[in-house]
C-alpha cells in the first residue's frame, strides 16, 4: 500500500526510512485520520518528514504524485487506489461483491474507471456510461448500479491541494534560504569544546573516585570549565562584483561575530595579495601585511575566505595582476601560502554554484585551494564547517 | 485503546494540522517533536494538551549541561558518602540514594501523563541518542539496583526544539514531526480573541495590520512573533492608546507606539525607522 508514493518521495531525495513508512501505514490502520486527502497530506508529512527544510520538496513530490490523477477529471480521483479497494470491501455486501465479480472483479472495475477518466473531460450527470451523478453507470455517486463506486468525498480535497501547491515552505529549503539565524546554526558545527584554563568546576566523578581511593577521606577534585575554543580567521572580499552579495555576506559576518569568541577578520579586494586591511574606509591608510597574519595567527585558526572569486585570471596568476596596485607576487602564491599555513581552510562563494564553471578564475582558485570552495547556502555552509572541523 | 482527542482549548488556538499531529501521537503513542519560530507556542502546547485532556503534566527543561541520565535517575553518591561517614543506617540500602528523574516519574505514574521535554536542541549532540530506547520502548535499566523500569502507561511525549542543533536521524525516525508555521492573519485574530476577549475591533485591526507590515520588513534580524504581539497588545490596552495613533493622520506608516515590545534589537529598530523616514521622503 502506497509503496509507489514512498518511492516517489525517495526519488525526490527525501530521507524517508522504512520505519517511518511503516509508522504511516500503522497510523492509517489505526484510523488516525478520516479518509480525506487533506488529512492524509498532513499525516504523511508528519510521519515521513522530520525537518521543515524538506517540506517544500515534500509538497512538490506530493503534488506531482497526486496531481497526475487529479487533473483528469472534475471529480478528482485523488484517493489512493488501495483506499478505495478497502472501502469497497467494507461497504459492499456479499452479493453486491458477487455482482462486481460479474463485471470482471474489482481490479477490472478500477481499470475501467481509469479508462473513463481518460475519456471523459467534462462533468457529467445522468446517462449510463460516463462518470457523474445520478446515472446507472457503475461510477460516480447517487447512482443505482450496485457496482457503483462513489468517487470524491466531501470536497475537502481542493483545499488540501492548495496547501501543497502553495509551496509555503519553499523558504525553508536549505538549498536556497539563508538568514542570520540559520547561519548561526550552521556555524555552530564548528564549536569545539575543550577544558582549558583555571580549574573552577567541581569534578564530581573524579572527587568520588579519589575519595574512595583515599579510604573515605574527602579529596576534592576540580576541572576547568568547558568552553568553545575554536578560533576563526575570516578574509572577506569587498567591492567590485561583491556588491551584489552585500546582504548575505553581512548576514554571515554578523552571525560569525555572534558565534565565535575568537574571530579575526580582514578584507581584501578580489584576491589576497601582500596587504589586507581591517577598516574599509581607511583601506589605503591602514594596511596589514599578509606576512603579519601568517606570523601572528597559529595554524589552529580556521581560515575562511568569503568572496565570489570572479575576476580576470591574470589577477590570480600574474605578478602585478592586481587591479589596485603593482603586486610583486601573484595572488596564487599568496593563496597557496595561506593554505599551507592554515591546514583548516575553506572558501565560501556567494555566487550560485551553477555559474562557477563559466568563470575561469573560479576554477583556478578552486584548483589552488584543493576544491574546498562551497556555495554560501545553508547546505554549503554546513559542508564547509564540516571540512573545517576535520 | 485511548479515545482521548485533542481539539484545542479556550486558551489555545490549534490549527487542524496541529490537532491531527497531537491526535496521531496520542493514538500511536509516539513522541511528537514540535519545531517552529520562537514564540509560536511550542511549550504552551504541552500545557494545553495536558489541561484539555485532564492528564498530569511532567516537564523536563533541557539546558546545555543536561545529561540524558538525569531524566532517568541519579545516584546521589555524595549523600551516601556523608551518611557513611556519619554512620547512618540508611547507607546500607542503595535504593535510598537513587533519585528519580522526570522520565522515571512519568513512567511510574498510574494514569497516562503528558511529558514535556523542552528545548531538546539545547543539550549536547549525544543527548537525543541516549534517549532512543527510553522513548521507543518506554523502559530503562537501573544498574545500581538491577531493576528494569517499564512505563505503566506510555506517556504522551511532547518534545520542543528551537533548531539550534540538528537532531540525529535515528531519533527523528521515532518521532512524529510538526512544524508550527507562523499563523496567518485570520488565525492570529483568533489567537488574540482568545487572549484578550474584550479588545476593541478597530484597535485590533490597526494593530494586526502594523504587526504584519512590520514582519514584512525585509532584513530584520529577529521578526516579532506571536508572543511579542500579545505583549504589545497588552501594553496598548494598558496605555489606552487609540487606534488612530497606530497610523499617521495621512494614512502613512509611522513607527507604532511602544514598538520596543515588538523589535528587540536596536539595529532592527533603527532599520525600521530609516525605512519609514525614507518612505515619507519618497512620497
Amino acid at each position: 500500500m502506497l509503496i509507489d508514493f514512498f518511492y516517489t518521495l525517495r526519488d525526490a531525495k527525501l530521507p524517508v526510512s522504512v520505519k517511518e513508512y511503516l509508522t504511516l501505514v500503522e497510523a492509517l490502520k489505526e484510523r488516525v485520520i478520516a479518509p480525506s486527502l487533506d488529512d492524509f497530506y498532513y499525516l504523511a508529512r508528519m510521519t515521513l518528514v522530520k525537518d521543515e527544510r524538506y517540506f517544500d520538496r515534500f509538497d512538490a513530490a506530493f503534488g506531482a504524485y497526486f496531481r497526475g490523477v487529479e487533473k483528469k477529471s472534475e471529480l478528482a480521483f485523488d484517493i489512493p487506489e488501495d483506499w478505495l479497494k478497502k472501502r469497497l470491501e467494507r461497504d459492499f455486501s456479499a452479493e453486491e461483491r458477487a455482482q462486481i465479480e460479474a463485471m470482471g472483479g474489482l481490479d477490472k472495475l478500477l481499470e475501467r474507471l481509469k479508462e473513463l477518466f481518460e475519456e471523459q473531460k467534462e462533468r457529467h450527470e445522468g446517462g449510463s456510461k460516463w462518470i457523474g451523478t445520478g446515472g446507472t453507470s457503475p461510477f460516480g455517486h447517487g447512482g443505482f448500479n450496485p457496482e457503483g463506486v462513489r468517487i470524491g468525498g466531501e470536497g475537502g480535497q481542493r483545499k488540501a491541494v492548495k496547501v501543497w501547491d502553495a509551496r509555503a515552505y519553499r523558504d525553508y529549503d536549505d538549498q536556497v534560504e539563508i538568514g542570520t539565524r540559520n547561519i548561526k546554526v550552521a556555524l555552530r558545527r564548528l564549536r569545539r569544546f575543550a577544558r582549558e584554563g583555571a580549574a573552577e568546576e567541581l569534578d564530581l566523578a573524579g572527587t568520588i573516585r579519589s575519595t574512595a581511593a583515599n579510604a573515605g577521606w574527602l579529596d576534592l577534585r576540580m576541572v576547568p570549565e568547558r568552553h568553545n575554543n575554536v578560533k576563526v580567521l575570516m578574509l572577506l572580499d569587498v567591492g567590485g562584483s561583491m556588491d551584489d552579495h552585500i546582504r548575505r555576506t553581512e548576514e554571515l559576518f554578523s552571525a560569525a561575530k555572534a558565534e565565535f569568541k575568537h574571530l579575526e577578520f580582514y578584507y581584501f579586494h578580489n584576491c589576497v595579495y601582500d596587504y589586507l586591511w581591517k577598516n574599509n574606509h581607511r583601506r589605503h591608510a591602514e594596511r596589514t601585511p599578509t606576512w603579519d597574519l601568517l606570523h601572528k595567527f597559529t595554524p589552529d585558526y580556521k581560515l575562511l575566505f568569503v568572496g565570489d572569486a570572479t575576476m580576470s585570471p591574470y589577477e590570480v596568476l600574474q605578478p602585478g595582476g592586481s587591479v589596485e596596485y603593482n603586486n610583486p607576487e601573484a595572488g596564487a602564491v599568496w593563496l597557496r601560502r595561506l593554505a599551507d599555513h592554515f591546514p583548516h581552510f575553506a572558501w565560501l562563494n556567494p555566487e550560485p554554484e551553477r555559474l562557477w564553471e563559466y568563470r575561469q578564475s573560479v576554477s583556478v582558485i578552486r584548483e589552488i585551494l584543493g576544491h574546498r570552495m562551497y556555495p554560501l547556502t545553508i547546505a554549503g555552509l554546513e559542508t564547509a564547517m564540516r571540512t573545517l572541523s576535520k | 485503546m485511548c479515545s482521548k482527542r485533542f481539539e484545542g482549548s479556550s486558551q489555545y488556538v490549534a490549527t487542524d494540522d496541529l490537532k491531527l499531529a497531537v491526535n496521531a501521537a496520542i493514538t500511536l503513542k509516539r513522541p511528537l517533536l514540535i519545531k517552529g519560530e520562537p514564540g509560536t507556542g511550542k511549550t504552551m502546547l504541552a500545557e494545553e494538551v495536558a489541561a484539555a485532556l485532564g492528564m498530569p503534566l511532567m516537564q523536563w527543561h533541557i539546558k546545555s549541561t543536561t545529561k540524558a541520565q538525569q531524566g532517568l535517575y541519579e545516584y546521589d553518591a555524595v549523600s551516601r558518602l556523608r551518611d557513611s561517614q556519619l554512620g547512618d543506617e540508611r547507607v546500607k540500602d542503595i535504593r535510598n540514594y537513587i533519585v528519580k528523574g522526570v522520565l522515571w516519574q512519568a513512567f511510574d505514574s498510574d494514569e497516562q501523563c503528558v511529558l514535556l521535554i523542552d528545548e531538546i536542541d539545547k543539550a549536547d549532540i549525544e543527548f537525543p541518542n541516549d534517549l532512543l530506547r527510553e522513548l521507543d520502548r518506554m523502559e530503562f535499566y537501573v544498574y545500581e539496583t538491577r531493576e528494569l523500569i517499564k512505563a505503566k502507561q506510555r506517556p504522551l511525549v511532547i518534545i520542543t526544539s528551537n533548531n539550534e542543533k540538528e537532531l540525529p536521524d535515528a531519533f527523528l525516525r521515532r518521532c512524529f514531526f510538526h512544524y508550527i508555521s507562523f499563523p496567518d492573519a485570520a488565525t492570529m485574530q483568533r489567537i488574540v480573541d482568545v487572549h484578550y476577549p474584550g479588545i476593541r475591533q478597530d484597535l485590533l485591526n490597526a494593530a494586526l495590520q502594523s504587526f504584519f507590515e512590520l514582519r514584512g520588513v525585509a532584513g530584520l534580524k529577529k521578526k516579532p512573533s506571536t508572543s511579542e504581539l500579545l505583549d504589545w497588545l497588552k501594553l496598548l490596552l494598558a496605555e489606552d492608546i487609540p487606534p488612530e495613533a497606530l497610523r499617521a493622520a495621512d494614512g502613512q506608516k509611522t513607527v507604532p507606539p511602544l514598538a520596543g515590545a515588538l523589535l528587540k534589537n536596536e539595529q532592527d529598530m533603527s532599520l525600521f525607522e530609516r525605512l519609514i523616514y525614507m518612505n515619507r521622503h519618497n512620497r
